[in-house]
């Protein structure tokens, strides 16, 4: 019993890092039909800012978050004017080369101001060391994770699902010509959610540093699996990507914890299996 | 007659090479990609030894042609070694990163008349696939067996190994069960975890239910040693005194600054510490230092490649700079020198690098900076890994 609730533990923990960081990528992959190939890419710069604030400049682990998320919606914004405007609506071939040529040549920038080594995030004392469960003790970074990762899916819930700013998103995504002839100026709601996606990503790169250090291949190494929870959960879904989240990191968790010799055999049989059952993803829209 | 005329051109050819003015060198290593870093220490310390030695050997100028290859690819190893020796005409290949890329041009070296110098590749089987290998890093066997002692020594007798599921990891698992077991310890549970795991705390908690008093692990330097450690501080491992043995791989230089407090007290052997006390070390730490640009990127991988020019210039010399791979190769054979590491010599059976293996403590320096301490030292240790295979 102590194992099941220890395993569980974990895999929330985890899960919950998953989500914030690959919630942005639902974003634009769902509602603004980007396959943003770039995300991680994003995530990373948010991790730099975020270290070199906090280490090389000594501020707040706070004041350091925020200037993560703000610093990449800065560098992000004339990105999406000069670049992925282009891309929008374009076949998904074009907005694959597109992104992926953005994301090498991130790497290549940070690795040439950075260096290749790795970076942390260096924590405030109150997220340090570890609290104890009562069965087991959990790193209190971790907790702070689970507690951002709901607060995100709350906040965006809201955002998209209840605010005059959701209803255009929903508006210019379903039918950009309508939406425009109705006044909608799609261009800044396209750009607003781009920044928003691209703020979450940063936050996810600094929340989740502690689990995936910032190195220049960072944009590259952890694609995949961004990837594979907005497949598994639908893109453009919150609830979905949520329990993507919370279902790949239980399988994830549970495969390490028993089998550990098996690797990520159960968790790309999970995809392959729920891919299958769900073409679409766990919550995907269909007839798109 | 016509014979004699090609008698006569091969006799000039020949005759050509022996006073060649300048001497090729061919480097394949990592240079671009996540593992540039070692490649970058691969050209420093291979500038260093050019800086302090000279770029000369006798009257023949060296010129070293590098040769990229980002991530563990035998095929364009292969090929790469293969232009190096037809279209370059090097006499020597130097290098290497990962084993499969060493294992891939292992059966060019006879036909080519080539020497291969390993500067970094560790998998014990290497040395054995030619004659003309001769390697100047270090095994894992090697680097892992002293610490079954340190382990028996420090009063622990019940051990859990866990090692990232490749060559290596499996390498580093088998020579510590075999010396611990030896000593008279128990390797409670052997687990092996796949390259990509990037959340610890599952394993962790394995580690702590399993009752071992220790805990023996491997994973390749980078990223994910990071969190690996500070899994195990998290999760009240080091708080419940279960002590942390490693090869030095987990605690290289360069990730000092990221592992940083959470490394504090892990206790690794290794056969090389850039913070190790000699003179020959100081030289060479200044002037792979001033190679690489940034001192703190300064790693393992960069002794290597100087004692593998050390090497190579010995084969030289022996050979006046003509092209004859054994006759190298059996130059260096015995070879004994001080290398920055410390004394070394290369054994004349494996033609593999016999040295001391350092057993170093990750420690706070005056200027808040972390290192490895050397705190005791395993003297002239060969390679154990070559006898297990037998």
């Amino acid at each position: 019993m102590q194992t099941v609730f220890s395993i569980a533990v974990d895999a929330l923990a985890y899960g919950m890092v998953l989500f914030v960081i690959s919630i942005g990528l639902s974003v634009t992959m769902g509602l603004m039909r980007v396959v943003n190939l770039a995300h991680g890419a994003f995530a990373m710069i948010g991790g730099y800012i975020a270290s070199y604030a906090a280490r090389d400049l000594g501020l707040g682990y706070g004041f350091a978050v925020l200037l993560a998320v703000f610093g990449t919606i800065v560098i992000a914004v004339p990105i999406e004017r000069l670049l992925y405007r282009r891309i929008y609506g374009a076949p998904e071939l074009t907005q694959v080369l597109m992104t992926i040529g953005i994301t090498f040549c991130i790497i290549g920038i940070a690795n040439y101001v950075f260096g290749p080594t790795l970076k942390t995030v260096p924590l405030p004392p109150a997220l340090q060391g570890s609290v104890d469960l009562g069965f087991r003790s959990i790193a209190t970074h971790r907790i702070f994770a689970i507690g951002c990762g709901l607060g995100v899916a709350v906040a965006l819930w809201y955002l998209i699902e209840k605010t005059a700013f959701g209803v255009k998103l929903r508006a210019a995504v379903d039918n950009a010509a309508m939406a425009a002839a109705l006044g909608v100026r799609t261009e800044i709601v396209y750009a607003v959610s781009f920044a928003v996606a691209v703020g979450l990503a940063a936050l996810g790169g600094v929340v989740g540093a502690e689990l995936l250090p910032v190195e220049p291949y960072y944009a590259l190494r952890y694609m995949v699996t961004f990837l594979v929870v907005v497949s598994v959960g639908g893109a453009g879904s919150i609830p979905g990507a949520l329990v993507a989240c919370l279902l790949l990191g239980g399988i994830d968790t549970a495969g390490r914890y028993l089998v550990p010799e098996f690797g990520e055999f159960f968790f790309y049989l999970a995809v392959i299996a729920i891919v299958c059952v769900f073409p679409r993803g766990l919550a995907g829209r269909a007839g798109q | 007659m016509k014979r004699t005329i090609l008698a006569a051109l091969a006799a000039l050819t020949i005759a050509g090479t022996a006073h060649a003015d300048t001497i090729k060198i061919g480097v394949i290593g990592p240079f671009s990609g996540p593992f540039a870093l070692q490649g970058k220490n691969f050209k420093a310390g291979i500038d260093a030894y050019k800086a302090l030695n000279g770029s000369k050997v006798g009257d023949d100028d060296l010129e070293i042609i590098y040769r990229d290859v980002p991530q563990p690819d035998p095929a364009q190893s292969k090929a790469l070694a293969q232009e190096l020796v037809v279209k370059e005409g090097v006499q020597y290949l130097a290098g290497f990163y990962f084993t499969p890329d060493a294992m891939a041009v292992t059966p060019l070296l006879e036909q080519a008349n080539v020497p291969l110098v390993i500067m970094n590749a560790a998998t014990s089987a290497i040395v054995t696939k030619s004659p003309l290998v001769v390697r100047t890093s270090f095994t894992l066997w090697q680097t892992s067996t002293p610490m079954a002692k340190v382990a028996k020594d420090a009063g622990v007798s019940k051990v859990i190994s866990v090692v990232s599921d490749y060559g290596p990891g499996v390498d580093a698992e088998n020579a510590f069960k075999k010396g611990f077991e030896a000593a008279g310890g128990q390797i409670v549970e052997a687990i092996r975890m796949p390259l990509a795991t990037n959340d610890f705390s599952p394993i962790m908690q394995r580690v702590k239910d399993s009752g071992a008093e220790g805990l023996f692990a491997f994973l390749p330097s980078g990223p994910t040693t990071l969190g690996f450690v500070k899994a195990f501080n998290e999760n009240g491992l080091k708080d419940a005194g279960i002590k942390f043995f490693a090869p030095g791989d987990l605690t290289q230089e360069s990730d000092l600054p990221a592992l940083g407090e959470a490394a504090l007290g892990i206790q690794t052997t290794f056969h090389y510490a850039v913070s190790h006390d000699s003179p020959e070390n100081k030289a060479f730490v200044e002037a792979a230092g001033k190679a690489i640009g940034n001192p703190a990127e300064l790693s393992f991988p960069s002794v290597g490649a100087y004692d593998g020019m050390h090497v190579i210039y010995k084969m030289i010399e022996a050979t006046g700079g003509e092209q004859d791979a054994e006759k190298a190769v059996d130059a260096v054979k015995g070879l004994s020198w001080t290398s920055p590491r410390g004394p070394v010599s290369i054994d004349p059976e494996s033609r593999h690098i016999t040295q001391n293996i350092y057993l170093r403590e990750v420690a706070k320096a005056e200027d808040g900076s972390y290192y490895n301490k050397e705190i005791a030292t395993f003297e002239k240790q060969g390679d154990p890994g070559l006898a297990a295979m037998k």
